[in-house]
């Protein structure tokens, strides 16, 4: 019987996946053709989505983008015996796209069936837990210590070190939280894997559980993304089912239950004490640290508070080793990065390779380039918080120390591309409007300043006082980076900084018309 | 796809107001008895969980399609709050709505991914197609237009969700035939 695959991800049923799978089964029915159909997760290739794979004794062969009219003729080819089809693409794992990313942390998305518990076991998932559950909570720790991973959430601080104060936290109840809020325009690698691969956050978490002590984890999930709620609560179902999730994880006698928990539209709930307040039930007020949520988090009892990518990863260093996992990487970026190419660029989608490819490699090399032929003007690196790196900067490599060295920052590591038709006074003051809707509304900086923003670059734009008023900008930026509470309103400015300096040419209000 | 118990949607009639604007049965001060009840059983479900009050909401919103203002009172007694806080968290959330939408939402990406493929282009073109800005709702109450940030679908820009339903590469005549799809099936 022959086995066919075509992805469930969000971004391949925005693009007719479904339409595909039925179509393929339709087919199938009408020639009486005995066939197994998995919903698996996107290989991350969005230029071939939707991408269908057809299981042959060499390996999975591809076709792709298919669409359902495509289908009768696929068949008629010998698709399911992997024959030639103006759409095949040979082997998966031969395309170069895919051959040369290195892909620890997305090894089974794409692959496995992310419903199932057996085929994760199959592809390697719960290695990680059953080392785990071999050692003492301290030395699971260390080992997370020793990887040098740090958060993939956007700060970038050690998992380990923030583990241990749990760990050392003195006892009762404790709880792991994830942080799937992926508010970040140009991020979608929370949203693949969680889809893609939702065991292996499920086992990161419980490992991390197991290891501090705690037995109650939450899944902060955002609203938007509701295939992602369906596949979590499914996988969630099928870890309970197999004793993987429970009062006895997988016989150990050990408890960790787990739940997702969904998120209302706010940006700021992903900045991580508002993550917390929401999860209360609360609005999503920044707390004022100290205290830390290491040390007093979730109803005041100490929490880890991780991404979903930082736990995802948890599971292959534990099965492969803290050295191994270490081995990838630069100075100290280590490990590898799931880096999501966006916006405007031929070959979007999800690049996980060790730290120190160059912004140009991904956009050339991997990106092919911008969708629309035109030249890349500039990207925006790590969400609406992030700057924006002019094209002159395109060598630097992408890894944490490098590109802060450029004034820049790494993020959720989402690199959006624009093409030289762009007005960055425009995006400039979308930045401002965005930290305008979406503030907390705590401090007066970041509430009214961003406001402020908006007004004063619309003045810009206008030609009143274009120079009196790019200055009051200036200040303006500065007056928030240094009097907001938490990164929105403290880093908001930065896109708009950079926009002024790389780009101030655009804010220049356009020339009058000629009568 | 919405998760809307239509068995118990407001019984008031649902006249909108001023054309291109929201109902307004849900911003009254009372609900029907079929509604009062629902929301009691809500409450009265999820209460003993842990921080609950955004679940009640949620549950509240796929229930009746809208978290209304009658429903302040009853949630603040049943979880022994202050109105003023369960207020509080309502308006907070993007996602809470005060009134019910049209019979299709349709939510047009607007983040930064989105509108370096011209998702504010896409905008202006939607606006024109349905005759609303965004945040309201056809005088038909068939369709309700909204803007969001970022579905990720960053790689395929613009992104729409339309019903629940996840759209990529959107193109204006695309989205014509998307709505006009949509009409039909209402
Ligand atoms: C405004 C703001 C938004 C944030 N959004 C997210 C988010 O969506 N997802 C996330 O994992 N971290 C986000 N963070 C970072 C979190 O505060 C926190 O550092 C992170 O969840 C910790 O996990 P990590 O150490 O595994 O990265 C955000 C921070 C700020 C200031
Ligand atoms: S900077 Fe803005 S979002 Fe952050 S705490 Fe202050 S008001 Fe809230
Ligand atoms: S920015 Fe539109 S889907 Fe992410």
């Amino acid at each position: 019987m022959s086995t066919v695959y075509v992805p469930r991800d969000a971004g391949a049923q925005s693009l007719g996946a479904d339409e595909v799978a039925r179509a393929i089964a339709a087919e199938a029915k009408r020639r009486a053709l005995p066939l197994t159909l998995v919903r698996n997760g996107s290989r991350g290739h969005y230029a071939l989505e939707p991408l269908v794979e057809v299981v042959t004794p060499a390996g999975r062969v591809a076709y792709g983008p298919v669409t359902p009219a495509d289908v009768p003729a696929l068949f008629e080819a010998g698709f399911l015996e992997g024959q030639a089809h103006a759409l095949a693409h040979g082997l998966t794992e031969e395309i170069p796209w895919f051959k040369g990313q290195q892909r620890l942390t997305f090894a089974r998305v794409g692959i496995v069936d992310p419903a199932s518990v057996a085929d994760y076991i199959r592809q390697g998932g719960y290695a990680g837990l059953t080392r785990a559950l071999a050692m003492d909570g301290a030395a699971v720790v260390a080992a997370i210590l020793e990887s040098g991973l740090r958060g993939r959430g956007g700060a970038a601080f050690p998992t380990g070190i923030k583990w241990k104060t749990v760990h050392d936290a003195p006892g009762g109840q404790k709880y792991v939280t994830c942080n799937a809020d992926e508010g970040d325009s140009g991020t979608f690698a929370d949203r693949m894997l969680m889809e893609g691969d939702p065991l292996s956050l499920i086992e990161g978490m419980t490992i991390a559980g197991i290891a501090v002590g705690a037995t109650q984890g939450y899944i902060y999930l955002r609203a938007e993304y509701p295939h992602a709620h369906r596949a979590l609560n499914t996988a969630i179902a099928a870890a309970y089912q197999a004793g993987y999730l429970g009062a006895d994880v997988a016989g150990s006698g050990r408890r960790f239950e787990l739940e997702v928990r969904l998120g209302a539209g706010a940006y700021i709930c992903g900045e991580e004490t508002s993550m917390l307040e929401s999860l209360e039930g609360r609005r999503g007020e920044v707390r004022v640290r100290p205290p830390l949520p290491a040390i007093k988090g979730l109803f005041g009892r100490p929490t880890i508070v991780n991404n979903v990518i930082t736990l995802a990863t948890v599971p292959w260093i534990l099965a492969h080793g803290a050295k191994a996992y270490a081995d990838y990487g630069t100075g100290k970026s280590r490990g590898t990065l799931p880096i999501q190419l966006a916006g405007n660029i031929k070959n979007g989608g999800l690049v996980e390779r060790a730290f120190g490819l160059s912004l140009r490699e991904l956009l050339y090399d991997y990106g092919g380039g911008s969708a629309t032929g035109r030249p890349i003007r500039t990207v925006q690196i790590g969400g609406p918080l992030g700057a924006y790196v002019p094209a002159s900067q395109f060598d630097v490599a992408v890894d944490y120390e490098a590109l802060s060295a450029i004034g820049a920052l790494l993020g959720h590591g989402g690199i959006v591309a624009f093409d030289d038709t762009v007005d960055m006074a425009r995006m400039a003051r979308y930045a401002m409007e965005f930290c305008a809707l979406e503030s907390c509304g705590k401090c007066t900086p970041c509430r009214i300043g961003s406001t402020r923003g908006v007004e004063v670059i619309d003045q810009i734009l206008a030609g009143i006082e274009g120079e009196r008023n790019l200055h009051l900008l200036e200040e303006l930026c500065e007056t928030m980076v240094q009097g907001s509470l938490c990164g929105l309103g403290g880093m908001a400015p930065f896109p708009v900084q950079s926009a002024l300096k790389y780009f101030r040419e655009d804010f220049r209000a356009p020339p009058k018309q000629a009568q | 796809m919405r998760l809307v118990r239509t068995d118990i949607r407001p019984t008031v009639p649902c006249k909108p107001r001023d054309p291109g604007w929201t109902y307004t049965c849900c911003l009254m001060k009372t609900l029907a008895a079929t509604q009062e009840t629902a929301v009691k059983r809500i409450v009265a479900e999820l209460k003993h969980r842990p921080g609950p009050l955004l679940e009640i909401l949620h549950a509240i919103q796929d229930t009746l399609g809208c978290v209304p203002e009658a429903v302040v009172a009853p949630v603040a007694e049943g979880l022994n709050l202050s109105r003023a806080e369960v207020h509080g968290v309502i308006t907070f959330y993007h996602h809470f709505r005060r009134a019910p939408a049209g019979a299709h939402t349709v939510s047009l990406c607007q983040a930064e991914a989105c509108r370096s493929m011209g998702a504010v282009a896409l905008a202006e073109h939607a606006r024109r197609r349905l005759g609303v800005d965004f945040h309201q709702t056809t005088p038909d109450g068939r369709f309700t237009l909204e803007p969001i940030y970022c579905l990720g679908n960053c790689a395929c820009s613009p992104a729409a969700m339309i019903d629940g339903r996840l759209h990529g590469r959107l193109t204006p005549e695309r989205f014509d035939e998307i709505i006009a799809a949509q009409a039909k099936s209402s």
